[in-house]
């Protein structure tokens, strides 16, 4: 079994990104090991007595260089809101690495990202990690409203992004799924990949089945530890219930029961 | 330098802290934290005769200091344990002890004779106090006479190091203590989790698939340390304390209301490599009170 292992990080900065999300990057106490797109980190502010159990959060960006790790933290209830007000100095908790990753594409493979909500960050790192030229990288945002939407500028080089709103404010109005690129052009892709709302993913992974094409989608059950032992995260599959934390997050949907 | 050994039984341990069964997976998942030799013993997932998919999602409920779990005993069965777990496992430096599980007596025994033949396994914790299983697990803890009976026909099918796990959810834990000491167990592990539940207010619905589920934590710490202390002061038999542990100091307490060893568990999920940080702290604390020894510490309140 991969060894793992339970540190203590340095806030280095958090940068708000929109009204809910916040992006933390942590300055690791020790040389990082290989991280791909799709793991996750189990996070706890040090010393923190309100919040019992930790808050698992896929893992952004890896900068070996300077050893820094960065999450992006969406409020979602009272753990996510402790963790999104972090500062500067402050020290959190990460037990890591985490889940497996994404299956990386191969060479000349044409690949779409579909992400919404804290979806975004494994399909972020994915796109700049998965070293495809721009040309054969699409990504699909889907947001409410303009506001909901983080700039991923320094992202346009890794891919070409598609926006969407709920309301029209942004981009195409409509769901992802509805986005030309979904309707029309998705047999001309060889992977697919999804991160975000549940019934986002359904709806996409429903798409790959009729069009018999590769796709993956990152789960966010809730869990207590992470690492496959409190068995309170499963999903049941065509194997059984498995852990979210330890056989996923990552799951082809062919083995999931949707 | 100070001994931290203690004896539970036939048991030889090299230090008082041990990892609670369904917290530890089976010990593979802590060894990639830390080498896990280093802890006195493992009590692995609970073990059923047949493949158990447990309850339906979702199992877990966070509450203030602790957290409600309805995982139900998932888990492949003894055989596959046997097969496929326990050849990996068995050459780990540490007291491995198989937690039995059965919804019949008689599961429990055909559990018992299988976990038997494994010579890397020198002990079994007889889990009579499993909350959230429809039939057998805390059926048989929470009866003086279900207590009585699985543990005498267990006992009779198994010679080596027989533990049995109690439930907090009766009138008096030290009824059943003695009841189970009466027909032969070795040790008594105590407490299991608290029955107990959590609604969500907006919708209205129960946070578990299962309504109910076991309550673990620092929030039951203080009730099971009391039942540490009434237990140890019923039964001849050792006694390893169960709730709450989070750190040494928490170890400590339980030692000194009468365990003569621990089991840390939910403080797991939180901190995996804590049972470390609690064997440096009860070597501290031992130095610190001029103590030569661990056992010395065990049953040793001030009254």
């Amino acid at each position: 079994m991969e060894k793992r292992f339970v540190d203590d990080f340095l806030v280095i900065d958090n940068i708000q990104l929109n009204e809910n999300s916040f992006l933390v990057r942590m300055f690791a106490p020790k040389p990082l090991p290989e991280i791909k797109a799709g793991q996750f980190v189990n996070a706890e502010i040090k010393d923190c007595r309100e919040i019992f159990l930790r808050r698992p959060f896929s893992v952004f960006d890896i900068d070996y260089s300077n050893n820094y790790l960065s999450i992006i933290v969406k409020i979602l209830g009272r753990g996510s809101n402790q963790l999104a007000r972090v500062i500067k100095g402050d020290t959190i908790s990460l037990i890591y690495p985490l889940g497996r990753s994404f299956t990386y594409p191969s060479e000349h493979e044409k690949i779409l990202f579909i992400g919404g909500g804290s979806g975004v960050a494994p399909m972020l790192f994915l796109a700049k990690d998965c070293g495809l030229p721009r040309d054969n990288v699409d990504l699909i945002i889907g947001a409410r409203t303009f506001e909901d939407h983080i700039n991923v500028n320094d992202y346009n080089g890794y891919g070409k992004f598609h926006f969407t709103t709920d309301d029209g404010t942004y981009g195409f109005e409509g769901l992802v799924t509805e986005h030309p690129l979904m309707k029309k052009n998705l047999s001309s892709f060889d992977k697919i990949y999804a991160c975000g709302p549940l019934s986002m993913m359904k709806a996409v992974a429903a798409e790959a089945v009729k069009k018999d094409i590769f796709c993956e989608v990152s789960l966010e059950n809730s869990m207590a530890c992470g690492f496959g032992v409190c068995l309170c995260c499963i999903e049941p599959t065509k194997r059984g219930n498995l852990c979210v934390c330890t056989e996923g997050p990552v799951f082809n949907i062919k083995d999931l029961k949707w | 330098m100070v001994d931290l050994r203690v004896k539970i039984h036939k048991l030889d341990l090299k230090n008082p802290v041990m990892l609670a069964s369904g917290t530890c997976g089976f010990a593979e998942e802590i060894n990639s934290f830390f080498d896990i030799s280093k802890v006195g013993g493992v009590f692995l997932k609970g073990t059923t005769l047949n493949n158990r998919e447990g309850n339906n999602y979702p199992r877990m409920a966070e509450t203030a200091s602790g957290m409600l779990n309805a995982v139900g005993l998932q888990n492949k069965g003894v055989d596959y344990f046997i097969d496929y777990i326990y050849p990996r496992i068995k050459n780990y430096n540490t007291p491995l002890i198989v937690n039995v599980n059965g919804s019949t007596v008689d599961e429990y025994i055909k559990v018992t004779e299988k976990v038997d033949q494994l010579e890397h396994i020198p002990a079994i914790e007889l889990n009579i106090s499993c909350p959230n299983v429809k039939e057998g697990g805390m059926a048989f803890g929470i009866s003086p006479k279900g207590a009585k009976t699985v543990t005498r026909e267990v006992r009779r099918a198994y010679s080596k190091t027989l533990i049995v796990k109690l439930s907090p959810n009766v009138t008096d834990i030290t009824e059943i203590a003695k009841v189970v000491e009466g027909e032969g167990a070795d040790s008594v592990s105590l407490i299991n989790t608290f029955l107990g539940m959590s609604v969500n207010a907006e919708t209205r619905k129960p946070r578990l698939s299962t309504i109910t589920g076991g309550l673990s934590g620092p929030a039951i710490k203080p009730l099971a340390l009391r039942m540490v202390w009434q237990v140890a002061g019923a039964v001849k038999i050792p006694v390893i304390g169960i709730g709450g542990i989070m750190n040494a100091e928490d170890a400590i307490e339980f030692l000194i209301a009468g365990a003569s060893a621990i089991q840390t568990g939910t403080a797991l999920f939180k901190n995996p490599v804590v049972p470390l940080e609690i064997i440096d702290g009860i070597k501290d604390y031992l130095l610190r009170h001029n103590l030569k020894s661990v056992s010395e510490l065990t049953g040793s309140l001030h009254l």
